[in-house]
């Protein structure tokens, strides 16, 4: 499903994110990325939503070569993947409904199917009766939980969550997991990135440790602990 | 769990129309809820439109005033009594072969005595005395040229001796007061050249700020257009919408300026004569807005509106861009 070969990523000539990163991941796999805050997570997903490129190496995802994308596909690429960024990225204009169904519409959902499909998310990360507000009105974690219904709303090929419980306690947070788990359940290939060990220890699944812009373990059904990577 | 349901295929033409009611919607959408926004780039838009518009009205009226003076600006060619209708009718088409000439008009003996008597018509003793004699006054062609500046050419032709002999008196150019006509002809000339030219600044600089405006309500929602990228969003999708509110923006200010201008002309006019120094024909130009108030404002309309989803297509193009360099 998703392939990275020898991929690395500067930013500047002092900013090394990512050094020559190779991995491999299956379909329906449920992969967890850990590592220390800077250590090169985030764009490591980017890369996969092409938000960023890399400087060097070959990305080949659902069977596709990034590098022979043309720009006009990069939206329907896009659109096979559900992501939950870091910082949300909701839009502002919108309020939570409209955020959520926007997922659906740029994909061509008709309005019936809306109608029916984004209550139903909504519910399941428990925002239900706050639909109509405006996303500036919502708390970090209500925030989030948008961000994670959006995400998971057209049921994509793959799905990229980048500490997606960052802002949860943790009945949400665990709350948030299982949806995850069910997703994956039902075919989808789920990247997960956390700093929660828990949620680590929990899920008992491949996990990917990067420190430095380098993959330094890739273990199945492995143990995490967060000291270690500081 | 919504999640079983596998992705079905999507209709064609459906999802056509659909889009196209969304990107509407949302746009008009945006322009309510960003209200603050909408609001300073709709008076950008107010202000601007109105310039032009008031430029354009008070242009038309100054070329109405100039061709008001022209059309005063005739010769007139006494005739004899004793030159005959065939020879009359031939001077006719030889001065209308001439070149430059807009009319000639035959006023016949009798025509010339009643104008006579309507011009002095508050002149009881005079009048008085032209009904006791028989009629003193001659047949006359009054002709009118195109261009004023060339009305020279007329009055060689009439001083050939042939064209002469046939005249009962001096010809007349209306004549005697035509410095006086030049010297208004030409200020107002400058004058209607001057707003040739203002019209056409005030619509570069216009179209200008009104880019500029919208590209700068664009600027602060950048980070809204790059998540719809992020997302998957068609660059139309994403462009739609601001297109759409922008063309709102212009739709107003249309309306708005078309109104403020109605407004205006609506005053007083011996406020509004004395405070343009009566250089603008007030009336006529009340006349002039009044006439054409449709044509301007499905003018302004389409300024308004070409205007403001240009900028915003111009303004949206740089965030819509994905990074290619490696
Ligand atoms: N847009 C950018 N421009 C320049 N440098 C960047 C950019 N984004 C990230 N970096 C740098 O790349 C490195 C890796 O950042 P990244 O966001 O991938 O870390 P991370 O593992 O996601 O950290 P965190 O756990 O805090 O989210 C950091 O040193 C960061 O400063
Ligand atoms: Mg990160």
């Amino acid at each position: 499903m998703i392939l990275l070969d020898r991929v690395t990523k500067v930013y500047s000539r002092t900013n090394t994110a990512l050094d020559r990163i190779s991995l491999h991941v299956e379909p329906r796999e449920f992969v967890i990325i850990v590592g220390a805050s800077g250590a090169g997570k985030s764009t490591l997903l980017k890369l996969l939503t092409k938000e960023e490129k890399p400087t060097s190496g070959k990305i080949v995802v659902g069977g596709l070569d990034y590098d022979k994308l043309r720009d006009k596909d990069i939206p329907l690429v896009r659109r096979k993947i559900g992501v939950v960024f870091q910082d949300f990225k909701l839009l502002p204009n919108k309020n939570v409904f409209e955020n959520v169904s926007f997922a659906l519409e740029i994909v061509g959902y008709g309005n019936r199917e809306i109608a029916h499909t984004v209550p139903k998310v909504l519910d399941i990360v428990g925002l239900k009766g706050k639909e109509k507000r405006m996303t500036g009105e919502l708390s970090g974690g209500e925030r989030q939980r948008v961000a994670i219904a959006r995400a998971v709303v057209r049921q994509p090929k793959i799905l990229i969550a980048d500490e997606p419980t960052g802002n949860l306690d943790p009945k949400y947070a665990w709350e948030i997991i299982k949806i995850l788990e069910k997703i994956n359940h039902y075919g989808t290939t789920v990247i997960l990135t956390t700093h929660n060990q828990d949620i680590v220890n929990k899920l008992k699944r491949r996990v990917i440790t990067i420190s430095d812009g380098r993959v330094v373990s890739d273990r199945a059904n492995a143990r995490y602990n967060n000291e270690d990577s500081k | 769990m919504t999640k079983k349901k596998p992705n079905k295929p999507r209709k064609q033409g459906n999802h056509k129309a659909i889009t196209f009611g969304r990107i509407i919607k949302t746009g008009g959408q945006n322009f309510i809820r960003n209200a603050s926004l909408s609001i300073a780039a709709v008076a950008v838009m107010i202000i601007t439109l109105s310039i032009i518009l008031f430029s354009y009205i008070a242009n038309a009226t100054f070329a109405h005033t100039i061709q008001q003076i022209e059309d005063k600006i005739d010769v007139s060619v006494y005739l004899k009594d004793s030159v005959t209708e065939e020879r009359r009718d031939q001077l006719i088409s030889d001065i209308k072969n001439m070149g430059n000439i807009r009319s000639v008009e035959y006023v016949s003996k009798e025509r010339a005595l009643e104008e006579y008597k309507a011009a002095n018509n508050d002149d009881i003793d005079l009048l008085l005395a032209i009904s006791q004699t028989d009629n003193p006054l001659f047949a006359l062609l009054r002709i009118k040229p195109y261009d004023v500046d060339r009305i020279d050419g007329i009055r060689d032709y009439a001083e050939k001796p042939e064209i002469k002999e046939l005249q009962a008196d001096e010809t007349s150019y209306s004549g005697d007061r035509k410095e006086a006509i030049d010297n208004i002809t030409n200020s107002t000339r400058l004058l209607q050249r001057i707003g040739i030219i203002g019209v056409i600044v005030f619509a570069i600089v216009s179209v200008l700020i009104i880019l500029n405006t919208i590209q700068m309500a664009i600027f602060n929602r950048r980070e809204e257009l790059k998540i719809m990228r992020l997302l998957g969003a068609s660059t139309w999708y994403i462009r739609g919408p601001f297109i759409v509110e922008s063309i709102l923006y212009g739709v107003v200010a249309a309306i708005v300026s078309v109104s403020l201008c109605e407004a205006l002309l609506s005053v007083p006019q011996v406020t509004l004569s004395t405070s343009s120094f009566g250089l603008l024909d007030i009336t006529y130009a009340g006349e002039f807005f009044s006439q054409r108030l449709w044509s301007i404002l499905t003018l302004q309309l389409l300024v308004g509106i070409i205007i403001g989803a240009a900028s915003s297509f111009i303004a949206t193009h740089r965030y819509l861009k994905f990074k290619t360099s490696k």
